[in-house]
């Protein structure tokens, strides 16, 4: 791992009105760092990706990105067309319901070939090529590219998701409660598949989940919200197995053993 | 290469009438390149407890723990992970692996964390899983869905896939049958030759013995 961070959040702060989002939020994140956050529903997790992944724009505080190997630069003060650019080829976004990050009108293919062309991609015989490669690389079949996903199940809309969001070779990936919604034999290939993705491609990941098991297997360091705030981080298996704060070990105590 | 001093450690537990359980207190010992000390003392004494301090696992908050150069005390923790990639292994009770994942890959995985080509691991791993007596065709499957001393000896082949200078080691022959746990004694030894300074709690009398060269009583840390 490089020494300097990929990524930079101090003192992020989001209210809506009176109601606090998130605040006091800090922390760095390096090229190749699986970072989990973890929390109840309503303890500001989502409202936090948000405003990481630049969808929302927060009250306070800066998030940094290191663009090009040469230092850190804040994407806050950035102009909106670089802004979204870095979100369409540096960036990937995975949301929780598949449906809110694909297009269900257009065709497998046709989804991962978007975020090719909308980086400039115009060859048609070489899209279609990297769509099947990757149809095949999330163990999507690929007699099935010209089918639209309203015809896939859950699990397969999220591998072809995920299949959408990583064609450009993302280098920072966002990921809001990536196997929510799917039943327990689908999370756990798709956890698998994610995790192997994640090695072979040295992604950076920020993973919001209520899931520990997802954080136990994914992420090497974990942050834990509680009312909008970081009560406690650290390396993942420390914080899962000798948990500090009394939020964090109600959360670790009150997940059913199989 | 381990440097232990002045380590306790409290468990406060906040959700359970914040029951405070103090479980050892003032440790210190050391452990040099080469040697291998076997932790004793009854169960609950705190032996695993000590592991996992040392891995990082178990978070520390007076004391030292040093191993190599690298104090893990109120260490960051990318600091540790880089410890856990190059340095220190640990062979636990239990196997926790993704499902789905081939044995050959569990235990590739530590080789290829600290960069050794693909290739090199997979054919490294074959010969592990060999000389534990794993049938070949099991290979290519999860190991979760292995019995208990497969489990436990495709963990043992992962824990000494890379040649860690560093390694804990917590009861990595209970379960086994005569052979493999020769085979394992074995590994342990051959481990010591290349100059690994292991930290081992074997239940197993004779197996302490075969291996370790001093052995350290935890309850004398008892806290008070």
């Amino acid at each position: 791992m490089r020494k300097t961070p990929l990524f930079s959040v101090s003192g992020l702060r989001k209210s809506y009105g009176a109601q606090l989002g998130c605040r006091d939020v800090s922390f760095d994140l390096h090229p190749g760092e699986i970072m989990g956050i973890v929390g109840e529903s309503g303890s500001g997790k989502s409202t936090l990706l948000s405003c990481l992944a630049g969808h929302l724009a927060p009250d306070h505080g800066d998030v940094c990105f290191d663009v090009d190997g040469t230092g850190l630069v804040s994407t806050l003060a950035m102009p909106e067309p670089e802004r979204r650019l870095l979100a369409r080829t540096q960036w990937a976004y995975v949301h929780q319901n598949p449906r809110d990050g694909l297009r269900m009108s257009v065709s497998a293919g046709g989804n991962i070939g978007e975020r090719l062309m909308n980086i400039g991609a115009r060859h048609y015989g070489n899209i279609r090529q990297d769509a099947c490669s990757w149809m095949d690389r999330v163990e999507l079949s690929v007699g099935r590219i010209d089918d639209r996903p309203a015809t896939f199940s859950g699990g397969m809309q999220q591998r072809l998701q995920i299949a959408r969001n990583l064609v450009t070779s993302p280098r920072l990936v966002f990921m809001d409660e990536p196997t929510g919604g799917l039943d327990v034999s689908v999370q756990a290939r798709l956890l698998d598949l994610l995790r192997s993705l994640v090695q072979d491609l040295g992604l950076s990941v920020i993973i919001v989940t209520h899931d520990l098991a997802v954080v136990r297997m994914l992420a090497h360091r974990m942050m834990v919200m509680q009312r909008g705030e970081i009560v406690e981080t650290g390396l993942a298996d420390q914080v899962l197995d000798d948990p500090q704060h009394p939020y964090t070990q109600l959360l670790v105590s009150s997940v059913l053993q199989v | 290469m381990f440097k232990i001093t002045q380590l306790s450690k409290t468990f406060h537990l906040h959700t359970q009438q914040r029951a405070e359980i103090p479980v050892v207190c003032d440790v210190g010992f050391a452990v040099h390149p080469g040697e291998c000390v076997a932790l004793t003392g009854e169960s609950g004494s705190g032996k695993s407890t000590v592991l996992r301090l040392i891995y990082g696992n178990y978070l520390a908050r007076t004391g030292s723990i040093r191993v190599g150069s690298t104090e893990i005390v109120a260490a960051d923790p990318r600091t540790i992970l880089e410890l856990r990639r190059t340095t220190l292994g640990y062979v636990t009770q239990f196997l926790r692996v993704l499902p789905r994942v081939p044995t050959t890959r569990v235990v590739a995985e530590p080789m290829i964390e600290a960069g050794h080509n693909a290739t090199a691991a997979d054919a490294h791993a074959r010969n592990l899983l060999r000389r534990l007596r794993i049938p070949e065709t099991l290979w290519n499957l999860s190991p979760l869905t292995f019995s208990g001393g497969e489990q436990q000896r495709v963990n043992i082949a992962r824990g000494f896939a890379y040649d860690y200078p560093a390694l804990l080691l917590d009861e990595p022959t209970a379960s086994l049958d005569a052979i493999n746990r020769q085979t394992v004694l074995d590994m342990i030894g051959n481990a010591k030759q290349r100059g690994c300074a292991i930290i081992g709690i074997f239940h197993d009398h004779a197996a302490r013995k075969a291996v370790c060269d001093r052995e350290i009583d935890i309850s004398q840390f008892a806290a008070a």
